[in-house]
């Protein structure tokens, strides 16, 4: 930016539900094709390829798919450092579709979360009443 | 057919030898072994999750996760580290700077400043997203390329996506510095009036709504007043104008949330062959203080070495270098026992934050199963 700018009051209606907390993206029409299909995949194997992620969501991807019992071969890669794309490869036994199996992995990843958030914060509430000087807030 | 108790705990220890480590890989896995069922229940996982608090202070938060794998520990400290939004200065509009600190170095060590302020005001704060310089043809075509819809309302300043603050500071000398100065006084701070520039100096400019979210006292400013920034002589002044905007540590590490963030296994001694007299105390004192205690022994009489408390070791190994010992004591790491470390900047709490990572993730999942949806259509 070469100059200064003034600062305008936000635009009515600009904002938008924030309940997402630390997601980068917020705004309701930046939902993306992100999850591309690589050619010569069957029901039962195929590669998935994520825009902008990386060993953060591949590696815990790759072991709570490797959690299924359906799930023949599960791995990630990030084909180059310098580009912001992660590849996802599942194999199947017999007929499991592995869309299925996919959707399942993001859906016991977030039942994960759940339990981790759940029992963090017991044993942090638990914590603070039995530490009292933990209390003490900046 | 269940695995015996040994091997169960065989199975959670990485091993830790003089020159290598094995048995690193995680086995919990389907198929893996023959009549043993690993498959994902999450029932299984709440029973076997454990979280232990060692410390719990707004800059710095200690606990233990058991029963959670690597990949998924990982992934909370990478977005500990790299994806949580924070505010940091962005834009810095020098107007005066005759300090000898040049602009560019100035303006980075004013975007390095952790800045807090109200939780909620944050938490209403969006996105800034800069546009492409319009001297950069280039720049343009990359972020046209992108295929990002362009809002152009996040494109512009605005009370919601920008904290605006300014710094005012000159230097002049004190009222009777002159004369100080001719009786040989040397220090700066009695000579001179504002010689050292303060990150307390900012002063917070609201914008629109702001004042309502960031009322006192929680006005945006330095979580410490006392970050030096400049010096400055008679007559030196710096006047500047800050735009403060949210971002993440993947784009700038001064939008990390965290100090640090890590973890580390909780290492594993296991004294096969008792240890017993002089070498006892030998064997202690190749550990951290506090590790290993000496007992009585009531067989033999003598002091006896066993395990006290394993979480002060530091895995230095030095054991392993003398022959007495070295086949009597197993080193290791358990697997699944995460003692994580979070130190936050000051912009939010460390515990709030680990919590907000875990958020990340499930907010990560979620959005791609609503792709992963859209791409099924």
């Amino acid at each position: 930016m070469s100059q200064d700018q003034e600062m305008v009051d936000a635009v009515p209606g600009a904002e938008v539900d924030g309940s997402e907390v630390g997601e980068p993206v917020r705004e309701k029409q930046r939902i993306r094709v992100l999850v591309a299909q690589l050619p010569g995949s069957t029901d039962t194997a195929a590669s998935f390829e994520f825009e902008k992620e990386d060993h953060t969501l591949g590696n815990a991807l790759r072991y709570i798919i490797m959690k299924n019992p359906d799930v023949e071969f599960c791995g990630y890669s990030i084909p180059h450092p310098s580009e912001a794309r992660m590849n996802l490869r599942i194999q199947t036994w017999d007929d499991v579709n592995v869309y299925d199996v996919l959707e399942k992995g993001l859906n016991d990843l977030m039942d994960l979360c759940d339990v981790v958030v759940d029992k963090f914060t017991i044993s942090r509430d638990e914590f603070n009443a039995t530490n009292p000087e933990s209390e003490i807030r900046a | 057919m269940a695995p015996s108790q040994e091997e169960l705990e065989r199975r959670r220890i990485v091993g830790v030898h003089a020159e290598h480590v094995d048995n690193v890989s995680s086995t919990d896995f389907p198929h893996h072994y023959l009549g043993e069922d690993h498959s994902w229940d999450v029932d299984h996982f709440r029973n076997k999750l454990q979280v232990k608090f060692h410390k719990n202070k707004p800059f710095e938060s200690v606990f233990s996760l058991v029963g959670i794998d690597a990949a998924v520990a990982n992934a909370f400290r990478r977005i500990l580290l790299a994806e949580l939004p924070t505010l940091a200065i962005e834009d810095v509009f020098v107007f005066n700077n005759t300090s000898i600190i040049q602009d560019e170095v100035l303006c980075h060590r004013l975007g390095l400043i952790p800045l807090t302020g109200s939780l909620e005001g944050l938490r209403w704060m969006r996105w800034y997203k800069k546009p492409p310089p319009a001297d950069d043809p280039a720049a343009q075509a990359a972020a046209r390329a992108s295929g990002e819809e362009f809002d152009s309302a996040a494109s512009v300043p605005s009370d919601n996506n920008t904290v605006v603050m300014d710094l005012n500071v000159k230097c002049e000398w004190a009222p009777d510095g002159q004369k100080l100065a001719k009786q040989g006084e040397r220090d700066p701070e009695k000579l001179y009036v504002n010689s050292s520039v303060y990150a307390r100096q900012f002063q917070f400019v609201p914008q629109g709504n702001q004042e309502k979210y960031f009322a006192e006292p929680g006005q945006i400013r330095p979580v410490n007043p006392d970050v030096l920034i400049a010096k400055l002589r008679p007559g030196q002044e710096i006047s500047l104008r800050c735009h403060c905007v949210k971002g993440i540590g993947a784009d700038h590490a001064k939008f990390s949330p965290v100090a640090t963030a890590s973890y580390r296994l909780l290492p594993s001694i296991t004294i096969k062959e008792p240890i017993l007299g002089q070498d006892a105390k030998k064997f202690a004192r190749c550990f951290p203080k506090g590790v290993i205690e000496l007992v009585d022994d009531e067989a033999t009489g003598e002091k006896k070495a066993v395990v006290k408390d394993t979480m002060k070791d530091t895995v230095s190994r030095e054991c392993l270098r003398h022959d007495e010992f070295k086949d009597k004591v197993a080193l290791g790491r358990y697997r699944d026992h995460f003692i994580f470390s979070v130190e936050s900047t000051g912009q939010f709490e460390s515990d709030a934050l680990f919590l907000e990572s875990v958020k990340a993730l499930k907010a990560k999942c979620q959005r791609f199963k609503r792709n992963l949806a859209d791409l099924m259509r």
